[in-house]
């Protein structure tokens, strides 16, 4: 091997910290122009106390949502778990809002916001209600770059397209950056079964792969851990200093240990953020640049594409530039944009074309236009369930409102409960740079997952008692007359639950001495008496 | 012109008085209100938990107790909001499409259709932390909401700047959800809390006394969160701020 990579071996404990250049909090070079630290804005973290690591309180990282085949999941119960470890929780949901409070910040920074959204929206309706034609532009165009153009009609399908493009170059090791469609194929885990080593090249999905736990997060996977938590994961997988959870240190630290897996993989595979009919180009948007390295050091290089990716000329990719950052991060452009478009001299380039359940959506009337979906995580971000239960508590490759409207698509039944979990509060439609009508498409999913019987037999028989009850003034009457049987009543349409689930955490409501109804009947109607 | 007044079903149960300032309150703009007597809910916690069918019949009460009137007004933003977007469990006739276009919510109502410019019978002299329900801030247009890049306004604010002496505090998650959510609170009872929990003590760290909303759900949902929090804060729905209460 060559002297470089040598010296980008991982060094001894004593010396692990650091590259030099960000050894030391207090180097000028360190700093950005108003004099503080540069926050990256994925990275920006501070610590939950100032104590030392050392001394602080340790609370375990809660996990994910129990996966039991197909049975329903139960996000409330995960959720729970991840609000009984409040450190997590607060930091979680602290960093998540900055990151919503930083998108506002971006967005209210541009008068046209608002158009630019309503142009970004076009352009996907246009480019999915016309996905054949540019599908096989795109074809012909990377055919015609150089490139090797796959076909994949789901998850399983893709993994062995992979496999047998890396076995026909007799190719055992891959570095890959983020995607969120491998994730869906399931990707990792085959090639794990094949005998293939992966290398996750994003450092929180790095982190992820090292604590073999899914992302929690299309953006940040890690979001869900603590800088404690992380130094645990690098000091049981990395050997580092499991005290030290020094973000510098931390991410120099998995720099240190992947690069040498980047110089000698075998393959680099990307995702896609933007495939881009006209010019058969895929664009990918990082701030790591670990897709440039992924997809540029090796010579043989794979990208993954869901076809939804697609928009029809370059010049529409400034529209979804100009929103993509802003929206995830409130940052304006991610450090990298990268157009991949045909193999550099003496490599090989594949482009991967998944459809895993895409077309199938697209013929859904109510839920086709989540597929505009450009995965900024904004509907993440500003979620305040998501915010609450942690990204692992859905127990699915989406989590969060975007999660909710297309993870019953993959499974009708598993992902029947998902969702139930929101409050239909619906920041998420607004917060959504495509325009995707979110909490409007979980009302509509409720619908169908009732009328098709995948609700809980108990709460689809509540409701029937409630519609019963409210149905008839009689009934209704009779049951809320009496003042003092207003809480015994309320089950029948609010809060009926053997558990009290409503008491358990919180004080109930005091019954008043009459209803509005039997005070207008005696103020108004002159009559004496309570109502009956 | 002919009121009807729609009293939603907790408020009926647990806050009357709400119900009553709604009506005192449109009494004295010279209103003729009536009260609907056979009234019972607008069907939303069954729609709302994705059963329509078992929801038609209470939908097709309403229509019944409500057609005719000229206005139909209900004091909560949560409901006005399912009657005009999601009461569609049962045939759209004229009749049907009739009551959901004149229905309107209390604070939309006075400042839209109303258009009242005082309320000299009402002095509200404390700090005020006001709620925005998402089905009234969102859902039927209440007030621009804080992820959207157009000019401010806000139809509560508008109004309660009218009452003498009263404060606003601003929140630092204004439009944040306080987790009530309808049958949310009770499904996800975990979730829900915390966010009733965050969102008073947001409440409380702003300085305020008061919580007023246009929606008693979330009131009471907060009300419960407080209490169990051993904190301070009062919670009053917007028509009795505004028909006078003393506090």
């Amino acid at each position: 091997m060559s002297s470089a990579s040598d010296e980008l071996r991982p060094r001894g404990a004593e010396e692990r910290l650091v590259n030099p250049e960000v050894a030391k909090a207090g180097d000028e070079s360190e700093r950005g122009q108003d004099g503080g630290r540069l926050a990256h804005a994925e990275g920006a973290s501070r610590p939950l106390s100032a104590e030392p690591a050392a001394r602080r309180e340790r609370e375990p990282q809660p996990r994910g949502a129990k996966i039991r085949g197909d049975r329903p999941i139960d996000q409330a119960e995960a959720a729970e778990r991840f609000l009984a470890a409040p450190l997590h929780q607060k930091a979680h949901d602290e960093r998540l809002w900055d990151l919503r409070k930083k998108r506002d910040a971006a967005a209210h920074g541009i008068p046209e916001w608002e158009e630019l959204r309503e142009l970004a929206s076009q352009i996907k309706a246009h480019t999915l209600s016309n996905l054949d034609t540019y599908l096989e532009q795109f074809e012909a165009a990377a055919k015609a770059n150089g490139v090797h153009v796959h076909w994949a009609a789901d998850g399983a399908e893709h993994n062995r397209i992979v496999h047998a493009i890396m076995r026909d170059h007799g190719a055992r090791t891959l570095i890959k950056s983020k995607s969120m469609l491998t994730e869906e194929c399931g990707f990792r885990h085959y090639m794990a079964g094949v005998g293939i080593e992966i290398i996750e090249t994003d450092l929180g999905e790095r982190i992820q792969q090292l604590d073999a736990e899914e992302p929690s997060h299309i953006v940040v996977p890690a979001v869900h851990k603590t800088r404690l938590d992380v130094a645990e994961v690098f000091a049981r997988t990395l050997g580092t200093d499991p005290d030290n959870d020094d973000v510098h240190y931390l991410a120099e630290s998995q720099r240190e240990t992947t690069r040498p897996h980047i110089l000698s993989a075998d393959a680099g595979m990307t995702g896609c953020n933007f495939a881009v009919a006209e010019t058969g180009s895929v664009v990918t948007c990082t701030n790591e640049g670990n897709a440039d390295l992924s997809g540029n050091v090796p010579k043989l290089q794979i990208h993954s594409i869901g076809i939804e990716k697609l928009i029809p000329r370059i010049e529409y990719l400034g529209v979804f530039i100009r929103l993509l950052s802003r929206s995830a991060l409130g940052s304006p452009i991610t450090q990298y944009t990268s157009h991949f478009r045909g193999p550099r001299a003496g490599t090989e380039m594949h482009m991967v074309l998944v459809d895993n359940g895409r077309s199938a959506r697209l013929g859904m009337e109510e839920f086709w236009t989540s597929l505009k979906c450009i995965r900024c995580a904004a509907c993440m971000n500003t979620c305040p369930v998501y915010r609450r239960s942690g990204g692992l508590s859905y127990g699915a490759t989406y989590a969060g409102p975007i999660g909710l409207i297309i993870d019953p698509t993959y499974n009708k039944r598993k992902y029947s409960t998902l969702p139930f979990s929101s409050t239909m509060n619906g920041s998420c439609t607004n917060v959504c740079p495509v325009k995707i009508n979110i909490h409007e498409q979980i009302f509509a999913w409720r619908k169908v997952l009732a009328e098709e019987h995948y609700i809980p037999a108990l709460k689809q028989g509540m409701m029937k008692a409630a519609g019963a009850v409210l149905a008839r003034p009689a009934a209704y009457r009779a049951a809320i007359g009496a003042a003092d049987s207003a809480l015994k009543v309320l089950p029948r349409f609010a809060v009926y639950n053997p558990l009290n689930t409503w008491g358990k955490k919180r004080e109930m409501p005091e019954a008043p001495r009459e209803t509005f109804h039997a005070w207008y009947k005696r103020e108004r109607l002159k009559k004496t008496g309570q109502d009956a | 012109m002919r009121v009807g007044l729609f009293v939603p079903c907790y408020v009926d149960a647990f806050e009357p008085e709400v119900g009553i300032a709604t009506l005192e309150l449109l009494e004295r703009f010279g209103l003729d209100v009536s009260y609907p007597f056979d009234q019972t809910c607008c069907g939303q916690p069954m729609t709302n938990t994705g059963c329509h069918a078992e929801a038609a019949a209470t939908e097709a009460l309403f229509v019944k107790n409500f057609t005719g009137f000229d206005y139909v007004v209900a004091p909560s933003g949560s409901c006005v909001h399912q009657v005009r977007e999601h009461l569609t469990a049962i045939p759209q006739t004229p009749e049907v499409k009739a009551v959901r276009e004149r229905t309107f919510e209390l604070v939309e109502f006075l400042h839209d259709v109303l258009k009242v410019e005082a309320f000299p019978w009402a002095s509200f002299p404390h700090r005020v932390a006001y709620h925005a329900n998402c089905n009234a801030l969102r859902g039927i247009g209440h007030a621009r909401p804080s992820e959207i890049q157009k000019p401010f306004f806000s139809k509560p604010l508008d109004i309660l700047r009218k009452v003498e002496g009263i404060e606003i505090v601003d929140l630092a998650r204004p439009d944040e959800c306080c987790g009530f959510g309808g049958t949310f609170s009770v499904f996800e009872p975990a979730v829900s809390a915390k966010m009733g929990y965050d969102k008073v003590a947001d409440q409380s760290r702003a300085g305020a006394a008061y919580v007023v909303s246009a929606d008693s759900s979330c009131l009471m949902h907060q009300k419960g969160c407080a209490e169990r929090l051993g904190m301070p804060l009062k919670f009053i729905h917007i028509a009795q701020v505004l028909n006078g209460a003393a506090a």
